[in-house]
């Protein structure tokens, strides 16, 4: 579903990485791995089309993206914290829910914040928790966010050994009901299978 | 349309909690209007006559002053980026924050006019009139400075460099808005100057919002 | 495909642009020069002394030119600049950052000749003059673009940038000038119109259109010559420029 065929990127003068080519079909996931400056990062923005390719076709459904489609389809969740720190976790959770044109009741939302061990803070604002819980409350999109293809950057900085094992069990949850994802670490992932791409 | 009006909310409720950046705009604007008195000295003859410019150029500067954070807390948290990845048209969700925009920085500043306007001896049917500028003209700030705000966004020396971009651009904007309040005292009537503000409040709302999309996309490549 | 337009594309790869441009810039710079000489030639020792202005009169020959080429500057940097957005054309962007310095140059010439020619003439270097006002706004337009572009560091987004502020002006330009003018009226300041010299002779229009001939070329030598620093500049990693600097 997602082909990827040719892509470079340079930033400035620099050539980061050229022809990258993968292919994703559902239930298979790709770890994308590389140096600090490798453009793993930049990948990322290319694929979700934040940024322009010098090179290169991205095709998503057999249509070049970015498509109404590909968007629909698509979370993307980068290095930011992309969660409003005067809100309550369950504000954020619902506005970017209204955002993005989808209903999201009450219930669903508790459920994903208290599936990512965020019960009793949901009504605290986000700003007076820790760096890890921040980086949950944006995780629980995954859960409310209907969505195909996970692009998701570095998502395992910032989080203990509980919340690493619990986003494991997402994402392989993710693929067995026929997702995809596209992930960027160092270290290794504990998720099972995966191609690998090393920039 | 949703999506649209999702945005207003979040951002009315963003700035119901940080109240103090809103009230800030506000106050600058009335402490502006309030030192030309001081500075030009308490002849009502002369201050009913400068009276529109006055309060029209601190409209302007006070809009101005709310400007830079239009986009800058979303672009720097990231919100932005997921605005920009929504499924839903991120023209519309431009359209939302300007509105926004205007509803805490532009509506304000109607609201108190009248009251300041007392100040300059301006009388109750050039109170109206300004009333009535301002209203069509608030808003046309907003949609210009927006694409100020989205090409200087995490640009060094962003402020300054939006003011250089943006200040020009109100120039029509405030020859009409304040001309509609002289012409009325000079009873011409104000007709004229409040269609040609209408007309490029109507231009501005068609062709701003895609050209602070762009703008906007351009900033987060 | 026709074949001319594949022609001109190739020209659009500042690799090809670079040594075309070398190759036209003195015949520019000729031009320029031998307007030049025609129009002041015509503008000091043909054209009649002005009835009423006297002598002071002759500074139109620069002032009205310079005029005329800081507002179709514009509008040429506008259209690269739009050209670069639409088509994605490097060389687009280097051109509208070319352009930028001498119609700012040419409003800035405008200006400070208006304000010399207006001492002697009504006693004032500066009355607010709708033609003067708009062109001061034109000038803060120039900077406020060239500002915009040297704040980005990266030259492809400046370029973008600077491309929709460009076409952001070029719809605005039109509406300050008709409020401006529109202003100037309604305050009946002053009523005395820069450029409509009384009873103009016909051997004045020719001055003023041979040095408005000598700016045009004049302009487009500099620019040219500063879109070939651009292009080294920026393709400075690139094997051809170190091969066309040895």
């Amino acid at each position: 579903m997602l082909n990827v065929s040719g892509l470079a990127c340079s930033r400035g003068e620099r050539r980061l990485f050229s022809d990258v080519s993968f292919s994703l079909a559902a239930g298979e996931w790709l770890h994308v791995q590389g140096e600090n400056g490798s453009g793993k990062t930049s990948l990322m923005r290319l694929l979700v089309g934040l940024s322009p390719a010098d090179a290169g076709l991205i095709r998503w459904r057999d249509e070049p993206t970015p498509s109404a489609e590909f968007r629909r389809d698509l979370i993307y969740l980068g290095h930011h914290a992309a969660v409003k720190e005067d809100l309550t976790p369950l504000e954020n959770l619902r506005l970017a829910s209204a955002l993005d044109g989808i209903a999201l009741d009450e219930r669903a939302s508790m459920a994903a914040l208290i599936r990512l061990g965020l019960r009793g803070r949901e009504e605290l604002p986000v700003r007076v928790l820790s760096a890890g819980q921040k980086r949950r409350v944006l995780l629980a999109r995954l859960l409310t966010r209907p969505a195909v293809l996970w692009v998701l950057d570095e998502a395992f900085n910032a989080l203990d050994v509980a919340a690493v094992k619990l986003l494991g069990e997402l994402i392989a949850e993710h693929l067995s009901a026929g997702g995809m994802a596209v992930l960027t670490s160092h270290q290794p992932l504990p998720v099972p299978g995966g191609k690998a791409l090393v920039l | 349309m949703n999506a649209l009006l999702a945005t207003v909310r979040r951002d009315l409720l963003l700035a119901l909690r940080r109240k103090s950046e809103v009230l800030t705009a506000v106050f600058f604007f009335v402490i502006v209007t309030s030192l030309f008195p001081l500075g030009i000295g308490p002849e009502p003859v002369l201050l009913k006559k400068i009276a529109p410019g006055i309060l029209w150029v601190a409209a302007l500067l006070a809009t101005l002053l709310g400007l830079p954070r239009l986009f800058a807390a979303d672009h720097v948290d990231g919100t932005l980026e997921q605005m920009a990845l929504s499924p839903s048209s991120l023209g519309l969700l431009v359209a939302g924050k300007i509105l926004a925009h205007w509803l805490l920085c532009g509506l304000p500043l109607v609201l108190l006019a009248p009251v300041l306007g007392l100040q300059f001896d301006l009388d109750a049917s050039a109170l109206v009139i300004l009333t009535l500028a301002l209203l069509l003209g608030t808003p046309l700030l907003s949609l210009i400075g927006a694409i100020g705000a989205a090409l200087t966004l995490g640009v060094r020396g962003g402020g300054v460099l939006l003011a250089l971009l943006v200040l020009p651009l109100y120039i029509p904007a405030l020859i009409f808005g304040a001309g509609a309040v002289e012409a009325h005292i000079a009873g011409l009537g104000a007709g004229g100057h409040l269609s040609l503000l209408a007309a490029m409040l109507a231009l501005a709302v068609f062709f701003a919002p895609w050209a602070t999309t762009a703008a906007l996309r351009i900033a987060l490549e | 495909m026709n074949q001319s337009i594949i022609q001109w594309f190739k020209f659009g790869s500042p690799q090809a642009f670079y040594p075309l441009a070398g190759r036209m810039i003195p015949w520019f710079w000729a031009a320029a020069a031998a307007f030049g000489i025609a129009g002041l030639w015509i503008s000091f020792f043909v054209a009649p002394t002005d009835a009423q202005q006297g002598e002071g009169y002759r500074i139109i020959f620069v002032h009205v030119p310079a005029s005329w080429m800081s507002m179709f500057i514009y509008l040429v940097m506008a259209f690269w600049a739009g050209l670069g957005l639409a088509l994605n054309t490097r060389l687009s962007g280097m051109m509208a950052q070319s352009l930028a310095p001498t119609g700012a140059l040419m409003a800035a010439l405008s200006l400070w000749t208006g304000a010399l020619w207006g001492k002697p003439m009504w006693g004032a270097w500066w009355v607010w003059d709708a033609r003067l006002t708009s062109e001061l706004i034109l000038f803060f337009l120039y900077l406020g673009f060239m500002a915009l572009q040297a704040a980005i560091d990266d030259p492809r987004r400046a370029d973008k940038a600077g491309a929709i502020l460009a076409l952001v002006g070029v719809v605005n330009i039109p509406i300050i000038y008709f409020s401006v003018k529109w202003w100037n009226t309604l305050h009946q300041g002053s009523t005395i119109n820069l450029t409509k010299a009384p009873s103009m002779a016909h051997t004045m229009l020719w001055g003023m259109l041979l040095m408005a001939l000598c700016f045009w070329m004049y302009s487009i030598a500099v620019a040219l010559t500063r879109v070939r620093a651009i292009i080294l500049e920026r393709e400075r990693h690139t094997d051809w420029v170190k091969h066309a600097v040895e």
